[in-house]
């Protein structure tokens, strides 16, 4: 049988423009573009200057908080500029440019090959600090710190987040049909370095030649299974997809690791297995490059650094006037303002939506038809904190419709018949209560 | 920063996620509710002939009418063509006598659009259902015009110009079945229509294959004309019998009156009924009692209209008090 949660939404998941197509490897762009900022914590601080020769793979930024994750260099070659570029997240953030020299040169040492069934716990997790790793479904928060419980927690669960909801989205789906071994290994060395037995790889039963094939690469292996998933956003939302494989539900307020999970993503799986295996560091990744905008949809692996305009160019460019160019999904993703931004860590997708792939329409006052409440994951009323969202009553959203529950997985926008930008005022409201917090 | 781009992007919109939404929309809802209302409201006038005729032109151009100059007064974006005035005015013609002189309609559908819907804010934020309004209102005005029905004597031979639960209240049971013939005849008559009563809630079939319509669609929960015709049958079975408890006839009280359009189509307007389904059932099952509370006990034959008016103003209380089960809470 295949699982399920309650709520949901089934938009058309238009992943056909590139779920057949093999992962591509773009040539190393002429110059990369790295901000010392594509995680969630603390920012690095450069540690190279400009006029440095530096080389693949080699540490260009770090930092000694906990929460952060070092940054390399993606390419060999010279910093010709370290300033203030746009950044798919955060708007504007410091960079270092590094102009290629065209050798693509590993830095000394690089790749090592180590057996990771003789290493302890402590040097995986070491290993994949210094590698730099972040989630890179899109939140960024640093694996380490995710793989570090305090020790009063209890874990027995691993989770590969292997769903991928979001529409158009097919690099977690490629990666699992061309770097399945790599995957399962990744799993392993996670579920050593956490002490856990059990492990799921949770898939969307819209691609069944990935459950297929993952399956047959768990066959030999007791701690490993494959649950097939139905299909409907938000099936990989961390919390939806704990209650689906577990039956537990994350407190309010509480991580994952409250009920004894942790939950990765594909890609991190993989860069897992390349951090501790082979010591390398992330500096690329498998991005899908579609929307109706594209003229040949495409799932690449990329330089960090390279940006949007040159991969879009990669894929002979646009064939449409673009609406939206967003970074990740059209349901979580991020607007984009130009296409001068890099891929950064967690760039799952970089799409290009046409006004007919996006059809907004004009915001109109909620009717209460409560569509959103039927499509909440989070059993919360959206249409409620809209409304107090958009009257200034940030408090009350908080304290009486449970604000800070609410995940933005933007269900509650899709299903909405009068159009409104539900998230927006959820996202408003959070920021208007943090701020009041700070205050005081 | 970097040099031009060579990439013509045009102008791009930056907004919050999504990025994406789903074909509905207002509008789209309000007409198919209003298609799925067309069938019955046309065989009230082939029912009732040009009276039922007017009045539905007279409602409908009212209500329009009355939503286009208050929005363009009001310098509101002009959106008196997405359906829900028009749905107002079909209500409110469907709810009233077909024999009412030109004004009665005409104002009923200015005090719903005026009064009730834009003095609290417009579509979305009044309290009270529109067309029921109009109605309280013209029942209130003029009594007895709102109380006279067109006689079906060419259908049913010796029916008085009073509905079936005009003569149950008034002259009983044994009386309303005599005049229908048998209780075979009475049913299929309430069932296809060929009574009297107020144009759109004499034929239980067309406004229930409407009101499925809807549900299939999913713009109304079952749960709420299902619960709430539950109750007034569930009800009036057991309180309705002058013989004493168990005696009533729940399959008249069912399908007499405006219950069915009430129950399918004011019950669920989304506007005026809690937001979630827990609360659209004790919504449903409040409104069933009231009604059966005013049919029994009350001075008016009918009490459809009055009960989800009532309900109405406890809406949002029962939207404070019943929420979803949140995500996190179970454990």
């Amino acid at each position: 049988m295949v699982k399920s949660f309650r709520g949901g939404v089934h938009p058309d998941d238009r992943k056909r423009f590139t779920a057949a197509k093999a992962i591509e490897t773009m040539p190393v762009p002429d110059k990369v573009i790295i901000p010392v900022r594509q995680h969630i914590g603390a920012p690095c601080a450069p540690i190279v200057k400009v006029g440095d020769l530096v080389k693949k793979g080699q540490v260009i930024a770090e930092t000694q908080a906990f929460v952060a994750s070092p940054i390399h260099a993606s390419t060999s070659g010279k910093v010709v500029e370290i300033a203030d570029y746009p950044h798919p997240v955060f708007g504007c953030c410091s960079a270092i440019v590094i102009e290629s020299d065209g050798q693509d040169e590993w830095a000394e040492g690089l790749p090592l090959t180590r057996d990771w069934r003789t290493m302890d716990s402590a040097a995986i997790k070491n290993a994949i600090r210094q590698a730099g790793l972040v989630g890179m479904g899109g939140a960024t928060f640093p694996t380490h710190v995710k793989m570090s419980p305090p020790p009063e927690k209890k874990l027995d669960t691993f989770i590969l987040n292997a769903a991928e909801c979001e529409p158009y989205l097919t690099a977690d789906h490629r990666v699992m049909l061309e770097q399945t071994d790599r995957i399962i290994t990744g799993i392993l060395i996670a579920m050593k370095a956490l002490g856990v037995k059990e492990g799921y790889i949770g898939i969307e039963d819209n691609k069944p030649d990935a459950i297929e094939a993952m399956r047959k690469a768990v066959d030999n292996i007791v701690e490993l299974s494959v649950v097939p998933l139905k299909t409907k956003y938000p099936q990989g939302a961390e919390k939806t997809l704990i209650y689906v494989i577990t039956g537990k539900e994350v407190p309010s307020g509480g991580l994952p690791m409250d009920v004894g999970v942790v939950v990765q993503n594909v890609g991190t799986a993989v860069a897992i297995a390349n951090a501790v295996e082979k010591g390398l560091p992330l500096i690329e990744r498998v991005t899908t490059v579609t929307g109706g905008c594209i003229t040949e949809p495409k799932n690449l692996l990329l330089r960090i650094g390279t940006t949007f305009e040159q991969a879009i160019l990669f894929c002979n460019g646009l064939k449409e006037q673009p609406a939206k160019l967003i970074m990740g999904g059209p349901m979580m993703g991020m607007a984009q303002s130009t296409v001068n931004v890099p891929i950064i860590k967690g760039t799952s997708g970089i799409l290009v939506l046409s006004a007919k792939d996006v059809n907004h329409g004009e915001e109109r006052p909620c009717i209460r038809c409560g569509r959103c409440v039927d499509a909440c994951p989070m059993g919360l009323i959206p249409s409620m904190l809209s409304i107090l969202g958009e009257r200034g009553k940030f408090q009350e959203a908080k304290a009486e419709y449970d604000l800070l529950d609410c995940v933005e997985c933007g269900s509650c926008v899709y299903v909405c018949p009068a159009k409104r930008n539900i998230v927006h005022y959820i996202k408003l409201s959070k920021a208007q209560n943090a701020a009041m917090a700070a205050k005081k | 920063m970097n040099a031009e781009s060579k990439i013509e992007l045009g102008t791009l919109t930056v907004s919050t996620s999504p990025h994406i939404r789903c074909e509905e929309s207002i509008s789209k809802i309000m007409w198919t509710v209003n298609a799925a209302l067309a069938p019955a409201a046309l065989f009230s006038v082939y029912q009732f002939g040009m009276g039922a005729f007017s009045n539905l032109i007279l409602c409908i151009v009212a209500a329009v009418g009355a939503e286009y100059l208050i929005l363009k007064w009001q310098g509101k974006p002009m959106v008196a063509n997405d359906g829900s005035a028009f749905l107002t005015g079909l209500l409110l013609a469907m709810n009233i006598p077909s024999t009412l002189p030109w004004y009665m309609p005409f104002l009923g559908a200015v005090v719903a659009i005026g009064i009730a819907k834009h003095t609290m804010g417009g579509l979305g934020y009044n309290i009270f259902n529109p067309a029921l309004v109009g109605r309280a209102f013209l029942l209130a005005s003029w009594p007895i015009a709102m109380t006279t029905w067109p006689s079906m004597a060419s259908k049913v031979d010796g029916m008085t110009s009073a509905t079936p639960l005009g003569i149950l209240k008034l002259q009983g049971y044994e009386k309303l079945v005599q005049v229908f013939g048998d209780q075979a005849v009475m049913y299929k008559s309430l069932f296809f229509g060929t009574r009297s009563g107020s144009m759109g809630e004499t034929s239980a079939i067309l406004l229930l294959l409407g009101g499925i319509f809807l549900i299939y669609k999913g713009y109304i929960k079952w749960q709420v004309p299902v619960f709430m015709i539950g109750t007034v049958g569930l009800m009036t079975f057991v309180f309705g019998g002058k013989a004493g408890l168990f005696t009533g006839d729940p399959i008249l009280n069912m399908m007499s009156g405006g219950l069915i359009l009430g129950a399918f189509f004011m019950a669920t307007d989304m506007v005026t009924i809690p937001i979630t389904t827990k609360g659209q059932i004790i919504f449903a099952v409040g409104a069933g009692l009231l009604t059966v509370l005013i049919r029994l006990l009350g001075g008016y034959p009918e009490g459809v209209c009055y009960a989800i008016l009532l309900m109405n103003c406890v809406t949002p209380l029962i939207d404070r008090l019943v929420k979803p089960v949140k995500y996190g809470a179970r454990r």
